[in-house]
């Protein structure tokens, strides 16, 4: 049994452009299976469906149809049973001001029905760095430490599956760290982790397999290491002080300073170089490295981007 | 405590952490009310033989108070969950719809009750009533409390903005609350206002509610035990539909 199952899932919302007349389809006929203890990573650009995807598993939003279930639980038709088995830290950072961290938890436990769960609490406030918060009211915590009481909140029933929508979004190192070391804790300790992040050196350090979203479909499902053997290789990559001729432009990925190339072959490598010659470039810092899942994605984004747009418009 | 039972209790806990706020200033504005009409108009009305329009006015506005309260409630607590984004936490549970009427509900029941309770605590330095059918006077605070409680429920849920609960109290539950008779008879008013008022289901609250003060009410308790039972189905079940389809908390 899926720990959490997917299948042909579509979210159809009112066209923003034509609310009357049309429907914008958010997700399209998506199948996806996660199973128990998987650390499964969910990527995508801004508006891919990723966040559209989570809110209906974790049944704030209902599917235009489909079905999705966790650990075998219909999260619509047996809502309450797939709900405890789910544990969800939303990507927004919310609080509630009339109470502190402690009562905040024991609350969210109370709801889930859970009683004497302070030892749990107590572990909980350790392992997220909380202790000495744990009678601090939340209005008065620091943007890292609410994401942290979140985090909290999210695994106070102990679920077996844990949803985490893009958690380390503006939030500092020490926090990553602190996360993920408790993250993967809990994943070794058998826990399903769905994580949906835009920081993607993290998913593939954590995420044994990975799908990838594009308008609302998956165009990538794959393990991490097949993914990245799929990719093109070897990454060129240098620095330069001016601007590259349009020439050059072509196939290059540009972050400031810095110009990367795929490069499958060494002809490839040593062809960049006698252009960016050529062009009376200066080049610092040339190295050649692996792909990684940046390349990855960019790829993967750039072959599926000419999805065309209008089968995203349905009529209604 | 089982779930329910937990998120009533920390709506409790949510109205009681401002407790000056949401207990201690609607005793005082009843209280501000009792002190103005009582000593402006006391000596020039008589709205039953036997009762003194003090004594008359206290239970009117205990229970105006009472349903005020219970609509604040629910209807405050809901949206600023809203506005905050904090309902998802409780979206994220495995409570019912069932679970969350009757939490709310009841938390709004129980601030509207002590309110009440306050109100007429603090009237006792200022005039004598009597309880002559207590039973009467329970069952008309809990299915105001209740009803009010589940009317802030519905406000709650369609509201997005602070703005337009604002608007459902200042336009709708304020006004139906004045004009049912706290203040005065509605044999006093012309025939017309008098039709009007017997359109106003909280004009039987507050009549019945008054009838187990004085032995005496404008209608009989039963016709006002009927109107307000049948409001209150009505109003619960439509709040209950509400939660039921997630009416603007799920999409």
């Amino acid at each position: 049994m899926p720990a959490i199952s997917f299948q042909s899932v579509s979210k159809a919302y009112p066209s923003p452009r034509n609310p009357q007349s049309g429907t914008f389809l958010a997700l399209d006929n998506v199948s996806l299976d996660i199973e128990p203890g998987e650390f499964f990573g969910l990527l995508g650009p801004n508006g891919a469906g990723k966040t559209t995807l989570i809110t209906i598993l974790a049944g704030l939003a209902k599917a235009t149809s489909g079905r999705v279930s966790v650990l075998g639980s219909d999260v619509q038709t047996d809502f309450a049973a797939a709900r405890r088995k789910l544990g969800v830290v939303p990507q927004e950072l919310v609080f509630d001001p009339f109470f502190n961290v402690r009562e905040a938890l024991r609350f969210q436990s109370g709801y889930f029905g859970v009683k004497h769960n302070d030892a749990w609490i107590d572990e909980l406030l350790e392992s997220l760095g909380l202790t000495d918060k744990a009678h601090v009211n939340m209005r008065a915590l620091s943007g890292g430490m609410k994401r942290r009481v979140l985090v909290g909140l999210a695994l106070v029933h102990k679920p077996p599956v844990i949803v985490l929508d893009e958690p380390t979004a503006g939030v500092d190192v020490e926090l990553r760290q602190t996360l993920w070391a408790f993250i993967a804790k809990l994943n070794k300790q058998g826990s399903t982790v769905l994580l949906t992040t835009h920081y993607l050196e993290e998913a593939e350090a954590l995420c044994g397999r990975i799908a990838m979203l594009k308008q609302g479909r998956v165009v990538a499902l794959d393990s991490t290491s097949a993914l990245l053997k799929a990719a093109s290789g070897n990454v060129l990559q240098f620095k330069i002080d001016s601007e590259l001729p349009p020439s050059l432009k072509t196939g290059a990925r540009i972050t400031g300073r810095v110009v990367q190339y795929p490069a499958t072959d060494a002809l490839a490598i040593e062809r960049y170089l006698a252009a960016a010659r050529e062009a009376g470039l200066e080049l610092h810092d040339i190295e050649i490295r692996r792909a990684d899942l940046e390349d990855v994605f960019l790829e993967v984004m750039k072959q599926h981007a000419r999805i065309d747009p209008t089968v995203q418009q349905v009529a209604a | 405590m089982t779930g329910w039972q937990m998120l009533f209790y920390k709506e409790v806990m949510r109205f009681w952490r401002v407790v000056g706020q949401t207990v201690g200033g609607p005793v005082l504005t009843a209280m501000l009310y009792l002190l103005i009409f009582g000593h402006a108009l006391e000596s020039h009305v008589k709205v039953y033989d036997q009762v003194s329009y003090t004594a008359f006015l206290v239970p009117g506005l205990a229970m105006m108070s009472l349903l005020q309260n219970a609509f604040a409630n629910s209807s405050s607590s809901l949206i600023a969950s809203k506005v905050m984004g904090n309902l998802v936490f409780l979206l994220l549970t495995p409570l019912s719809s069932w679970h969350w009427f009757v939490a709310y509900v009841g938390a709004s029941v129980f601030r509207g009750l002590v309110v009440a309770v306050c109100v007429f605590a603090v009237s006792a330095f200022f005039t004598e009533f009597s309880f002559v059918a207590p039973v009467w006077i329970v069952v008309f605070a809990l299915m105001g409390a209740t009803l009010m409680g589940a009317l802030g429920l519905i406000a709650g849920l369609h509201s997005e903005k602070f703005e337009q609960l604002a608007a459902f109290q200042n336009f709708i539950v304020m006004p139906m609350t004045f004009l049912s008779g706290v203040f005065y008879s509605i044999h006093s008013l012309p025939p017309f206002w008098q039709k009007v008022s017997h359109l106003n289901p909280f004009f039987y609250m507050i009549d019945g509610f008054r009838y187990g003060f004085f032995g005496v009410s404008d209608v009989s308790p039963w016709l006002s035990l009927g109107v307000v039972g049948v409001t209150l189905l009505v109003v619960s079940a439509a709040a209950a539909y509400l939660l039921r389809i997630g009416y603007r908390i799920r999409s």
